[in-house]
């Protein structure tokens, strides 16, 4: 018996969506993208803009190595969608640097060794940087539970809380 | 993910239009549930309208002395807002024990209201699940079932509802208010989210065409005595195994007024009218906690791998009531349990 198809392709198949023009300041720089509606702030930022310091590590929302800070806040950029960041400010961990210096939580870091593989880093960094912009944290255990979005498989948790201190201290909060 | 169309609403009439225009559409405020879900293929939308610049975005007095919450909310701002914090510390409490920062600088207030479940089958495309597929059949029954519900269960569903917010906001009864083609109307948190039944796919009571715009809570706000007991496998950033949001209005050691509300064990945050008037004009100690519990927990049933929330539970509520009468409620950063 002749084969026959039942299953007929739609005439119309869907248009592919087009692409968006999203403009964003990131790390202090005017950038304009034209990406796809799908296309996430992670992907935005390490493939159209080359910023691979912010990681890819679960792309699920629940290891933190992607945070970010927009508009001052911190985010995971794996769970944002570019096209609804138009018009936002974007600081990613390469632009913590001010003239030449390193962020004061980026020297703390080095300082206490708050790293193994580093992988985690620039996302623990980014999320630290959004803490104490919160003014929230006063103590350890609350240091701890703020920042318990960002995890590091290596377990450089002490160091990470006594690097955050130190940085509090430097930048005049009392931790 | 699944290729998908963009559009931005210009307001909540445009948002209404939207969504009613295109049945396979969905909105997205925070995305922290909805884009996860895509990712894993459960979710997909064939547009996606972006609510996220609604002007929903305030926490004002109402004049009932109640307070309405803006549907666009985002966590963080609601459980940091003087109003909530001094006002409605167990909404705030219960909120700061959910999620991570991150993710409740993202996450809206009605968005939190719609996550969906977190069973391990209903993100599993591999498996049947009748919330995902209906009629395919329930894999958690007789599969991994330790994080399933032990209360109001159905043949076809024993998944929970994942949120910390909305098991405060069952306990202050608040009220949710929504538009539609026809006009806003408000429905009874309690109302809102359903048990699975046999259409375990539905988690709320809100038309596919309706949007949420706000969450009112009443002007009795339990702001002495009330704790949010949240038990789970780490001690942060995890799931509830079991949640207890206890409030109670206290007259000398007598129980004047009392609510108690449960997350991690239903469908839905889990009240029980029977065990609040247990509690009610009783004095505020460990029998009547108990008492309270054991009717609470009275149609409790387990699965191969959950028995143990059943006693959990129990042993939950007893402490949860105790924090709250002793105004001693649970600290979300130092986890020690008192």
């Amino acid at each position: 018996m002749a084969r026959t198809s039942t299953a007929k392709r739609s005439r119309n198949p869907l248009p592919v969506p087009g692409k968006i023009s999203v403009a964003m300041t990131v790390n202090g720089v005017e950038t304009t993208l034209e990406v796809a509606p799908w296309t996430t702030l992670l992907d935005a930022l390490r493939d159209h803009l080359d910023l691979t310091g912010t990681k890819k590590g679960c792309d699920h929302g629940q290891c933190g190595a992607c945070t970010v800070l927009v508009d001052g806040r911190r985010v995971n950029s794996c769970l944002t969608l570019a096209v609804m960041k138009d018009g936002a400010e974007v600081t990613t961990i390469e632009g913590l640097v001010t003239e030449g210096a390193l962020h004061p939580l980026q020297q703390a870091f080095i300082d206490h060794d708050a790293f193994q593989c580093g992988y985690c880093t620039p996302g623990q960094i980014c999320s630290a940087v959004g803490l104490i912009a919160e003014g929230k944290a006063k103590n350890v255990d609350e240091i701890r539970e703020l920042m318990s979005g960002n995890i590091c498989r290596c377990g450089a948790y002490p160091n990470i809380v006594a690097a955050i201190q130190q940085a509090m201290n430097k930048i005049g909060v009392k931790p | 993910m699944i290729n998908f169309q963009y559009a931005r609403a210009d307001d909540v009439a445009d948002a209404v239009r939207r969504i009613s225009a295109d049945p396979t559409a969905k909105f997205i405020a925070g995305g922290t549930n909805l884009i996860d879900l895509m990712k894993e293929d459960v979710e997909r939308p064939s547009r996606l309208i972006d609510i996220s610049r609604l002007p929903l975005k305030s926490v004002e007095e109402t004049a009932d002395g109640g307070v309405r919450i803006g549907a666009l909310v985002p966590n963080s701002d609601l459980a940091w807002h003087p109003l909530i914090e001094q006002r409605y510390p167990l909404l705030s409490s219960a909120i700061l024990a959910g999620a991570s920062q991150q993710l409740r600088n993202m996450a809206s207030t009605g968005g939190n209201l719609l996550q969906r479940t977190r069973c391990f089958y209903f993100y599993d495309t591999a498996t049947p699940c009748n919330k995902r597929k209906p009629g395919s059949g329930c894999s958690a029954i007789d599969g991994i079932n330790r994080i399933s519900a032990i209360l109001g269960t159905s043949e076809a569903c024993i998944a929970t509802h994942p949120s910390d917010m909305c098991v405060a906001l069952a306990a202050l009864e608040a009220k949710v208010h929504v538009a539609g083609p026809k006009g806003e109307r408000v429905i009874a948190f309690n109302d809102f989210h359903r048990l699975p039944g046999n259409t375990p796919q539905l988690d709320t009571s809100l038309q596919p065409n309706e949007i949420v715009i706000a969450v009112e809570l009443p002007a009795q706000n339990f702001s002495k005595n009330y704790s949010y007991l949240k038990i789970r496998d780490r001690l942060s950033y995890a799931f509830a195994l079991v949640s207890v949001a206890a409030a109670l209005e206290l007259e000398g050691g007598t129980i004047k007024q009392a609510r108690l509300a449960l997350g991690g064990v239903a469908h839905k945050p889990w009240r029980d009218a029977t065990a609040e008037t247990a509690l009610r004009g009783k004095p505020a100690n460990q029998a009547t906690f108990t008492h309270a519990a054991d009717l609470l927990l009275r149609d409790a049933k387990g699965f191969a791998h959950n028995t143990f929330k059943i006693e959990l539970a129990r042993r939950s509520i007893v402490r949860a009531l105790t924090q709250a009468a002793q105004a001693t409620p649970q600290s979300q950063s130092d986890k020690k349990i008192r």
